[in-house]
């Protein structure tokens, strides 16, 4: 598997386990800050905007949170 | 020759009870009743001669040697049997006395070759000083006992040999392996003067179902039982203590040398963590340490298909930093990065990830705990406050049920096993959960009260029905909960496990396992007065591990089975030092300590002590790098003590990203299988030869002092501080303690570690600060290290790993009592006499419908590989599971294994893989490919040398 598609895959197991809670979004947000190198989350989101990726709606809200704080 | 420690003869009593103060020979002496005569008269200095007796076991009474005399008693009780009273007069010195005593020992001297001039006990011999105390030197009933004089030598365990001609029939070996190891691999036959100690159905040692763990040979007083290095060379001349580099238990040992080399290791009575006892691998396997494949010099090359070249350390530091350098200028500067090693010392890690941040300048740092243990950091930190088990080994003593999950402790955490079934026998009770019949289930004297054999991939939905049991029935400790836990998740988690989708009705189909059991299980955890729970990799290493282990910390916060002697969450570790590894900031998101990088309060605390600028984000973790490598944006490492060809998942992935660096560096004691990719090999050195501190899964910090001197000249440590200064950040440190002390002054939980004190007290569990200037044994007593106790919602998330039509099997993976791990050490000594090769376990029926039979090739096929082992038919494992070990690299186990992996921590899912299984008559392409690459690289090697 190819990084890229890799971290997508990684952030969509992440918004599955933090599909139970209601503030799924900032947990997500939260966690992929907490534990990924920036050049992982600039990766996914190049990759996100290529269109290319298959990401859950709440990874892709989740993206837009990073880097904005 | 030193002098090993004095022997009290019997135990002190378990419990302290009133003091009681008695005579002997004239001295008042004062002891703790239940204590024996013997006992109190060592208390006074005064030896009784004893044969059976020795005060790691319990008294047994059957020598005759140590009799006294109690004035007001009649006849001449055994000292060792009889317990103090208060206001006893004893005498031990009477010419009647010296008579009878001198009897008994000639009655065993006509039995017992009295040649101790040429014996290699001589000098080490408890007959041999009973004789001479009482100035026996032959028998009055001659010398030709029929007993045992005549018999054969045991010779079949490659470590020990059984004489039984030396053999007193004490039985303390018997005792020592019932009581202690818990194998009760022997016993006595015959009777009287007849009667000797057998293995198994009269078996060899080697083919009974001893162990060697060597406690009846720690144990035997004479030398009928021998360690076959003390044999041949004689008895040794001086003697270390140190910690074993092997699993987690972190046994204590005497390294005991003659003439520089070490001939054994004894376990230490007063290590804290093993108290006296230790396995195969600890006791026995450290001969690897002077195999002839060590790596003695330096070698770089350019080209993984040049050979190599050996070069001067000072050259081989300045390429490295060189090459670093210029592949930072190129590629940017976070371009490498560095791995630290579970089986390093605390010091010798904190130097590597403080190279990294410092020297390399930026956090690509990350550790083998990534592949093991990282859920348990993510999950007991979220729950509980901190990345640790909450418990003492010996705390098992008082623990009422033991809930073991995902561990086989028999075979990977031995020692402590051994304790665990010491108070399984004495009536605790036990549930196993585990997709295989481990040994625990059914063993000598011990049968799990439940079984529940769930279904790989499917822990979370498991843990979640115990607490659904718990909740549902009313069993939870609502005054804990109260008091210990936050309200508000609480509250939510509540509502969520209370869901129908967590009954064990549900969850059955996910689980495999019944219902009606389940809730049985539950019961008996909840209503237990002290429930401890044990878990192992079979836990962490899964899609879900860091849930699992959330669901864990719930279901003990549930029932209050934390913050108290007997209870807790305490995870297994794999490696020697893997909670020191995580301790000392080998995570890319955490400083030392487990505090994260982005907290600028924490950064400019090591900013002024590194005298450097630290970056605020989290750097790559392991499987990061390796994508980021194939990508091209990762181009350099350093690794230091690991062998992550070997023991990461998806092998061809891993030789793919090795293969895409322009320089690898490895720092090991062997050409491992990671090396084969390496342009830099720097010699590591073993733990018989350096000075630092293991950290064991109980957050016990132990010294390891050096025994040998390095082969290559250099410590790890040193060879860390070198590269560091070439890279252009000075370090200079004189000694580990120089290390330690840093790290106590930047790690609140280590502040009051040192050296000097870790020399006064054996051994310190952290925290260790002004509140607990000795130590925490027991974590959480008053309050979570997070303040309230936080309940985690873990919803079940099935894995992709799944059994299909086209991987119809679930393979798991696990560990082999006589190998450790990628086998570099253990492979390397006679441990592989007991196992030779990786072999897949499946279950009969399994085999029968694909044509297997026992010893058949089988080729297995996952979706990330193939490779081929030899069959063992067995009902260990259930119908639709096989499962493998990993310890040899031609078994290719982890070509199969997947880049699946924990959600919240990257740690891989090994113990869930789909495979299929078929007859096959030849290796997989790979294993052919990987002969022949071995071989190349062993040339290559083999050039440098001549
Ligand atoms: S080596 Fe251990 S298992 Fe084997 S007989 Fe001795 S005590 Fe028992
Ligand atoms: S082998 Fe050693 S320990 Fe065992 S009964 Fe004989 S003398 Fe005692
Ligand atoms: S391998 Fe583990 S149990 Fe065995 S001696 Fe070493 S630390 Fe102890
Ligand atoms: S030492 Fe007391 S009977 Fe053997």
């Amino acid at each position: 598997m190819q990084e890229v598609q890799q971290l997508a895959k990684m952030a969509n197991q992440i918004a599955d386990n933090f599909s139970f809670h209601d503030d799924a979004v900032d947990r997500i947000s939260d966690h992929i800050k907490r534990f990924w190198a920036p050049s992982m989350q600039r990766k996914l989101i190049e990759f996100d905007q290529s269109g290319e990726a298959e990401l859950k709606p709440e990874v892709r809200a989740a993206l837009k949170t990073l880097g904005t704080d | 020759m030193y002098e090993s420690r004095l022997d009290m003869g019997t135990p002190m009593p378990l419990k302290i009870g009133m003091p009681v103060t008695l005579t002997v020979d004239g001295r008042p002496v004062t002891v703790t009743a239940g204590a024996s005569v013997m006992r109190a008269a060592a208390e006074a200095g005064i030896k009784v001669p004893k044969l059976c007796a020795t005060d790691s076991l319990d008294a047994f009474g059957s020598c005759r040697v140590c009799l006294v005399e109690i004035e007001g008693r009649k006849g001449y009780p055994a000292s060792c049997t009889t317990e103090v009273e208060d206001g006893m007069v004893v005498h031990t010195q009477s010419r009647e006395l010296d008579e009878l005593r001198s009897n008994v020992v000639e009655l065993y001297v006509s039995d017992h070759p009295l040649e101790c001039d040429t014996c290699s006990a001589n000098g080490d011999c408890e007959l041999q000083d009973v004789a001479a105390s009482l100035g026996v030197e032959s028998s009055r009933y001659g010398m030709n006992g029929a007993g045992h004089q005549q018999a054969a030598r045991d010779d079949s365990n490659p470590y020990f040999a059984f004489d039984p001609s030396q053999c007193i029939v004490c039985y303390r070996c018997v005792r020592a392996c019932d009581d202690i190891q818990g194998t009760f691999a022997l016993t006595v036959d015959g009777r009287g003067f007849a009667s000797k100690i057998v293995a198994g159905q009269a078996q060899s040692f080697m083919d009974s179902d001893c162990v060697s763990c060597g406690a009846c040979v720690d144990h035997c007083p004479t030398e009928a039982l021998i360690e076959k290095p003390v044999m041949q060379k004689g008895q040794p001349d001086r003697s270390i203590t140190t910690t074993c580099a092997y699993c987690g238990v972190g046994c204590s040992f005497h390294a005991e040398l003659k003439d520089g080399e070490v001939l054994r290791m004894v376990p230490d009575q007063q290590g804290q963590a093993n108290e006296g006892h230790a396995c195969i691998k600890g006791r026995f396997a450290f001969g690897y340490a002077t195999h002839k494949d060590r790596i003695t010099r330096p070698m770089i090359r350019e080209n993984i298909n040049d050979p190599w070249r050996e070069v001067s350390w000072e050259e081989a530091f300045s390429y490295t930093a060189e090459r670093f350098r210029a592949i930072q200028q190129e590629y940017g500067p976070d371009s490498i990065g560095g791995i630290t090693s579970s089986r390093c010392t605390n010091e010798e890690t904190y130097l590597v990830q403080k190279m990294v941040r410092a020297a390399f300048g930026n956090n690509n740092v990350d550790t083998c705990a990534r592949v093991c243990h990282s859920p348990t950091g993510y999950g007991l930190k979220t729950t509980l406050g901190e990345s640790a088990g909450t418990q003492a080994f010996n705390s098992v003593a008082s623990a009422d049920l033991v809930m073991v999950m995902g561990a086989n402790p028999s075979d990977a955490h031995p020692v402590f096993a051994s304790r665990l079934k010491r108070r399984l026998r004495e009536g605790a009770q036990l549930i196993v959960a585990d997709p295989r019949r481990i040994e625990l289930v059914s063993s000598a004297h011990i049968k799990a009260d439940h079984h529940l054999a769930l279904r790989p991939g499917s822990n979370v939905a498991f843990i979640n029905a115990m607490a659904h049991v718990v909740v549902t029935e009313g069993l939870e400790d609502a005054a804990f909960i109260e008091a210990r836990c936050e309200s508000g998740p609480y509250q939510k988690w509540r509502e969520f496990i209370s869901g129908e989708q967590n009954s064990p009705e549900t969850t059955e189909r996910i689980t495999g396992i019944p219902a009606s059991e389940l809730r049985a299980a539950a019961r008996l955890f909840a209503t237990a007065p002290n429930a401890a729970i044990y878990y192992g990799l079979g836990v962490s290493e899964h899609s879900q591990g860091s849930t699992t282990v959330m669901g864990i910390a719930n279901l003990a916060m549930a029932t209050g089975n934390l913050g108290r002697e007997g209870v807790g969450v305490n995870p297994l570790r794999g490696q020697n030092n893997v909670q020191g590894s995580c301790d000392m900031g080998s995570f890319p998101h955490e400083l030392p300590g487990y505090r994260h990088i982005s907290d600028a309060s924490v950064r400019s605390l090591f900013e002024q002590e590194w005298n450097t600028q630290l970056r605020p984000e989290p750097g790559l973790r392991i499987p990061n790098m390796f994508d980021a490598s194939i990508s091209g944006n990762f181009k350099g490492l350093y690794v230091q003590g690991e062998d992550v060809a070997q023991s990461d998942p998806n092998t061809h992935h891993v030789e793919k990203a090795l293969q895409s660096l322009e320089c690898l560096v490895v720092q090991d004691i062997f050409l491992n299988e990671t090396a084969r990719f390496a342009h830099v090999l720097l010699p590591g050195s073993s733990f018989l030869e350096k000075n630092g501190t293991f950290t064991n899964a109980e957050r016990r910090i132990s010294m390891v002092r050096k025994a040998i001197e390095p082969l290559a000249g250099l410590e790890d440590w040193e060879v860390t501080m070198a590269l560091s200064n070439a890279l252009g950040y000075p370090m200079n440190y004189g000694h580990p303690s120089e290390i330690m002390d840093e790290i106590a002054r930047l790690t609140p939980t280590f502040q009051g570690v040192s050296y000097a004190k870790l020399d006064r007290l054996g051994s310190i569990q952290w925290p260790c600060n002004d509140e607990a200037p000795e130590g925490t044994p027991t974590m959480h007593v008053d309050e979570f290290v997070r303040g309230k106790g936080y309940f985690a919602i873990t919803g079940f998330v099935p894995t992709d790993e799944r059994a299909t039509r086209k991987y119809p099997l679930l393979m798991t993976t696990g560990r082999i009592l006589s190998q450790y791990n990628v086998g570099a050490q253990t492979r390397r000594t006679a441990n592989s006499e007991f196992y030779a090769e990786d072999i897949l376990e499946i279950h009969p029926f399994d085999a029968e419908e694909r044509g297997i039979s026992e010893g058949d090739w089988c080729g297995i096929v996952s979706r990330a590989g193939e490779t081929v082992l030899r069959a063992v038919l067995t009902d260990r494992v259930q119908p639709g599971v096989v499962y493998t070990t990993f310890h040899f690299p031609s078994s290719g186990a982890n070509v199969i294994t997947t880049d699946n992996s924990d959600w919240a921590t990257n740690c891989p899912e090994y113990k869930v893989t789909a495979v299929q299984v078929s007859h096959v008559s030849e290796p997989s392409e790979w294993q052919k490919e990987y002969r022949d690459f071995a071989r190349r690289q062993e040339e290559l090697l083999e050039k440098a040398r001549v």
